[in-house]
């Protein structure tokens, strides 16, 4: 059976768009870790800059399985690995 | 027509790297590309910088003023983001870890500049990576002994039983390509967002994208460059040993 390069090309797309669902997973987790920032200047309002480097670092690296689903997503947009 | 998004070579949406002038490596085809240039403007403006810097410094007055105040500021910050990370492993790294911190500030800044941004290339921020990976293992072997090395190696498990090894291994070696692939995603996914924008939007997209460049560039990238560095450090200071 035999494919044509567009029938390819949609499939990537599809799959584009099924990888950045990834994002839902760092949302969630830097949601989490900002509302517990919150919390904690709301508690301790004196290390409130020591507290909001600890928050953006957590969520920096919290942030990078979503952008492996990116990448994967921008790989067969605009690479296009599988087109032959 | 409806596909050109995908087939990029109808469309006017560039984001991609592009060779510049080739050239033969020992056998080899070998090409300078756009993040080369790049690279090098970015390299001249911070060059030109510390030497203005380094000739005003020269002729420093106890009250500073105008960009001696500047130049200052920058050193004392830096400075104390790294003392406050690494505390007393931190005067050997002052330099390395200011040095990287403006490089990759104004590489990521540069695509204010209408340049690509050279950390929106694998090979750059692959080349950081690496670096920090052989500082880590540089300072665990020169400040931890071999047989504690290979206690943290085996961690969960006692020492004579090196089932965990190769996962620690593995975990060992995801360090830098994680590093590198956070600092290049990030970028490049805002090089590409402002690419479809200009792009696919021609006219429309006349003022108000300057918003979503202060998102992308300045925001983006400062936060970056941040965790790049806090994350070096951290990982640095973890393989010293300095937190026991």
């Amino acid at each position: 059976m035999e494919f044509n390069e567009y029938f390819i090309l949609g499939c990537s797309a599809i799959g584009a768009g099924l990888a950045v669902i990834a994002g839902i997973g760092p949302g969630v987790g830097q949601g989490i870790a900002a509302g517990h920032a919150a919390a904690a200047v709301g508690r301790n309002p004196g290390a409130k800059s020591a507290i909001t480097s600890t928050m953006l670092l957590g969520q920096a690296v919290a942030e990078t399985t979503g952008l492996y689903g990116l990448l994967i997503a921008f790989l067969l947009l605009f690479v296009k690995p599988l087109v032959p | 027509m409806g596909y050109s998004i995908l087939l990029s070579q109808e469309s006017n949406i560039d984001f991609m790297i592009k060779g510049v002038f080739q050239y033969s490596f020992f056998g080899h085809e070998v090409w300078i590309t756009t993040t080369h240039v790049c690279v090098l403007i970015v390299m001249l403006i911070l060059i030109g910088f510390s030497v203005i810097a380094g000739r005003v410094m020269s002729r420093a007055t106890l009250v500073p003023g105008g960009f001696q105040n500047v130049v200052e500021l920058i050193v004392e910050k830096l400075d104390g983001m790294v003392g406050g990370t690494m505390g007393k492993g931190a005067p050997g790294f002052y330099n390395y870890i200011g040095t990287i911190f403006i490089f990759i500030l104004f590489s990521n800044i540069s695509g204010l500049l209408g340049l690509r941004p050279p950390t929106a290339d694998y090979g750059t921020t692959l080349a950081l990576g690496l670096i920090t990976f052989t500082l880590i293992h540089v300072n665990q072997f020169r400040f931890q002994k071999p047989k504690d090395i290979w206690v943290d190696m085996c961690s969960p498990l006692p020492p004579w039983l090196p089932i965990w090894f190769p996962i620690n291994l593995i975990s060992e070696i995801a360090v830098p390509i994680s590093l590198s692939l956070r600092l290049f995603a990030n970028i490049l996914s805002g090089t590409v967002m402002m690419a479809l924008v200009y792009g696919l939007l021609g006219w429309i997209a006349s003022i108000w994208p300057a918003a979503l460049h202060v998102y992308f560039d300045l925001f983006s990238g400062a936060i970056q460059t941040y965790v790049f560095c806090m994350l070096t450090m951290t990982y640095i200071s973890n393989a010293r040993g300095d937190n026991q």
